[in-house]
């Protein structure tokens, strides 16, 4: 009887990595296009920003907050990255012109995304904004400042340098997805070793003992924040180097895949429940979804509803294992 | 007694007993009320008032015995059915919708509509006045809830109660948040519904205002009733000692040590309630703790126990005044890191929501409060961590199956020891201790009892918060007593007794 409890348990587990292999091998049943390498490589680029996002979300979900201006301060990020390379600084009282290396500009673009992360953090920390609302209204400024940045119109042309980021390959791996890989370590690194992280969890868990811990809870909430808004910022240079311009609206709904990917993986939207490769498992699915409903040529209509099944599906599974216990 | 015998009662309670997951708290009980008649239930916190109130109104329906009304046996569904047959609850905590009116507070479940099914305010709003005139309110009622003071709201819950044709009518505590002219008011209308023929079950731990309003008095300690009669015939010692009058946990070999250094001395410690700033919920509080010594602090609910000590725990930096000394050496605390380097650790009274993070390991939070300990340039060393949470396993005796067991898998027992071990894993030389035993059994409370006892053999200085006499009789070398925010009562081991902590935590304003 054990055995067959620990089997299951053992299942539980390891459930999303099922779900992706059962949905791998029916598709490369359904599609002969679907199994090949090229195939993989497209899917893994294709989910390389929502696995960035969601990074961030997870990190935040887990303090038992949510971040819904992901999309907005991708799209501004972008925006800046694209405007300083192009066009540089210009101040024409002082007749003084800033040009911005490569470098520069990338810098530039994250350390805006970092700022409106951590504005984020400031609202909800300092001012008791909830989280749902303070990011619902950077959602909106940031679409804002994007709209007045680029004028309503896409900054095109910013040469190679720039597009290698989005488009290149090194090593036989493609760029973006060297940039995933390495956010995720890092945050794998951060939740599960560090003090940080340890203090990331105890407040999702429960805020209340935390504080009575000694835990300085709004610094914590602070970071967080502005590490979700340094890597939607990351997430928006990606774009703009794989499209080779920052397009005003880009980003749009983005909050919600990453959103899904974090719940697809398992992380408890009340906090303290959850992991980093949880999360890169619920992109995994939702990436490999989108890909493979694309194959088949279902018709883009239909792929909403499925997807929302899909979130729904396991969420409900979810919850049935948790009781189970 | 004689008068009773021509009454019948409306309401008859007879051997009902009631567990909760195998710790009884209440053994078969016997109850009569009669209508016209006050009958005031007595007992210490934890004595099972409360939860005899809530089988009579429905809120709990699991429990042995039977429960007569009007010569009919019941059991309700629900507080709803009850109060639709008669029986209505005013509980202690409020509960009522602070954005809404008075009106829509009073209908709230049983809003009368008309013939279209929308709300028919006009006919809300009409009983409403009528019931607010009855208990000599004057206040419109469209006002909303969170414009009302406390003592009026508690009148509108009392309305509501009203609202109901009641028969039997509880009220929990009714006086705890009121002002004199207001319990004036309230005892008006208890008069008022006696000769009505209500009959009102009254609880309170205010042992004068019981001889003014009630007629009859049940007394319960531990669960079981051990008392009643008419209020005539009793008087105020002799209650206070149905309802202590025990001798538990006499079975601790007490060390006697309280002869070392000063560890902490409080001057004047003061808590402004934040929500009302004429208010205090520590009020000038001076005492001092020694190396090696147990201070029990006592007082009913509400008196000030757990304020006192959050506020030196620096869990109220804004609202607190007055000095704090630590080795002799005044000390400014302003939240908890403070009061953590300052050698200070609280172990607070509700384990689940303030003790644990229910979901994490025992091992993660073993190490929550001193983290750098096991940490090298914020990293964590996994080993560290697993040795530290080992060594309080051991040290404290703590079941579990496997350090990485989530602690709500853990009884209370154990949940507490873990809590104790994170604090001691903070090396702390002054441990306050909020309920250190509440809900948890009997073999564990002697456990803890002991740690208490060692620890402070090894020279910590520990304050021990609890509402449960014995408990602090058997622990502690001094005695505080709160009652309404002010120390009434400092006592040695030696010279206290139950009796006279009662006495001196029911020591009123004035």
């Amino acid at each position: 009887m054990a055995n067959i409890k620990d089997i299951k348990r053992n299942l539980a587990k390891f459930q999303s990595v099922i779900a992706l292999l059962i949905m791998c091998i029916v598709l490369s049943f359904l599609s002969d296009r679907f199994l090949t390498g090229e195939n993989a490589w497209n899917v893994m680029r294709q989910i390389s920003v929502n696995v960035v996002i969601s990074v961030g979300m997870t990190l935040v979900i887990l303090t038992g907050g949510i971040d819904l201006s992901v999309g907005s301060i991708l799209a501004l990020a972008g925006a800046v990255t694209a405007g300083m390379l192009k066009f540089g600084a210009e101040f024409t009282d002082i007749n003084l012109y800033v040009g911005f290396t490569l470098v520069g500009a990338l810098v530039g673009g994250t350390l805006v995304g970092t700022f409106l992360g951590w504005f984020n953090g400031l609202t909800i920390t300092r001012f008791k904004v909830p989280p749902f609302v303070a990011t619902l209204a950077m959602l909106t400024i940031a679409r804002g400042l994007t709209m007045l940045w680029t004028g309503g119109f896409p900054i095109t042309g910013l040469g190679d340098s720039m597009a290698f980021i989005g488009t290149g390959w090194f090593l036989g791996i493609p760029m973006p997805v060297w940039i995933s890989a390495v956010v995720v370590l890092a945050a794998v690194v951060l939740t599960k070793k560090t003090k940080l992280g340890r203090h990331i969890y105890a407040i999702g868990g429960n805020e209340t003992a935390s504080l009575l811990s000694g835990l300085k809870i709004k610094r914590v909430k602070m970071i967080v924040y502005s590490i979700a808004g340094a890597l939607s910022a990351i997430g928006g240079i990606i774009v703009t180097s794989r499209l080779d311009s920052a397009q005003p609206n880009a980003g749009m709904g983005f909050e919600l895949d990453s959103i899904a990917a974090v719940v697809i993986g398992g992380t408890s939207l009340s906090g303290g429940k959850g992991t980093i490769m949880g999360t890169v498992q619920g992109a995994l699915i939702i990436g490999i979804l989108n890909n493979g409903l694309v194959l088949l040529n279902v018709s883009p209509f239909w792929q909403q509803v499925i997807k929302g099944f899909v979130i729904l599906l396991a969420v409900i599974v979810e919850k049935m294992n948790s009781k189970e216990k | 007694m004689e008068n009773k015998k021509q009454i019948k009662p409306i309401l008859e309670i007879c051997n009902v007993s009631k567990d909760f997951s195998g710790v009884y708290a209440l053994r078969n009980i016997d109850m009569q009320i009669f209508p016209g008649m006050v009958t005031a239930v007595i007992g210490e916190n934890g004595a099972g008032k409360s939860t005899l109130m809530k089988i009579i109104s429905g809120v709990h329906q699991q429990y042995k015995g039977n429960v007569w009304l009007k010569g009919e046996a019941t059991s309700f569904k629900n507080p709803k059915e009850a109060a639709e047959k008669g029986v209505v609850i005013i509980h202690q905590e409020l509960n009522l919708i602070p954005h809404l009116s008075i009106t829509e507070n009073l209908f709230l479940g049983n809003e009368i509509t008309g013939k279209s099914g929308l709300l028919d305010y006009a006919q809300m709003h009409k009983k409403a006045k009528e019931l607010l005139t009855r208990l000599h309110l004057n206040i419109n009622s469209r006002t909303a809830i969170n414009q009302l003071r406390v003592g009026q709201q508690q009148m509108v819950e009392i309305a509501r109660a009203l609202l109901f044709d009641s028969k039997v009518l509880i009220m929990d505590e009714p006086t705890s948040a009121i002002s004199d002219q207001e319990v004036e008011l309230l005892f008006k209308i208890i008069n008022d519904l006696k000769t009505r023929g209500v009959a009102v079950v009254y609880i309170s731990h205010k042992l004068n205002e019981l001889f003014e309003i009630a007629d009859r008095y049940e007394v319960l300690r531990d669960g079981q009733k051990v008392g009643s009669g008419l209020m005539m015939d009793t008087n105020h010692d002799q209650l206070v000692k149905m309802m202590v009058g025990r001798d538990l946990a006499s079975v601790l070999n007490k060390d006697q040590h309280c002869d070392g250094d000063e560890l902490l001395r409080l001057e004047n410690l003061c808590l402004q309630n934040p929500e009302n700033k004429r208010d205090y919920l520590v009020d000038g509080v001076n005492f001092s703790l020694h190396k090696g010594e147990v201070l029990g602090v006592c007082g009913l609910m509400g008196a000030g126990r757990t304020e006192l000590l959050e506020a030196i725990f620096g869990l109220h930096p804004k609202y607190v005044s007055g000095k704090i000394f630590i080795e002799n050496k005044p000390i400014k605390i302003s939240n908890v890191n403070d009061a953590i380097k300052a050698g200070l650790a609280l172990v607070p009274e509700d384990r689940k929501l303030q003790g644990l993070i229910m979901n994490m390991d025992v091992e993660k939070n073993t190490s929550l409060a001193c983290l750098n300990k096991v940490s090298r340039y914020n990293f964590i060393s996994r080993k560290k961590e697993k040795a530290l949470s080992r060594s309080y396993i051991n040290s404290l005796n703590t079941k579990v199956p496997s350090p990485n067991i989530e602690v709500n898998k853990l009884s209370g027992g154990n949940q507490q020891k873990v809590v104790i071990a994170k604090w001691l894993a903070t090396n702390p030389k002054i441990l306050l201790l909020d309920e250190p035993t509440r809900g948890i059994d009997v073999g564990a409370k002697i456990e803890i009892y002991k740690l208490i006892n060692d620890l402070a053999k090894q020279g910590m200085g520990i304050v021990v918060v609890s509402s449960e006499l014995p408990e602090i009789l058997a622990v502690s070398d001094n005695i505080l007593v709160l009652s309404e925010s002010k120390l009434t009562g400092e006592f040695s081991r030696s010279e206290a007794s139950e009796e006279i902590l009662m006495h001196a935590a029911l020591i009123e304003k004035e």
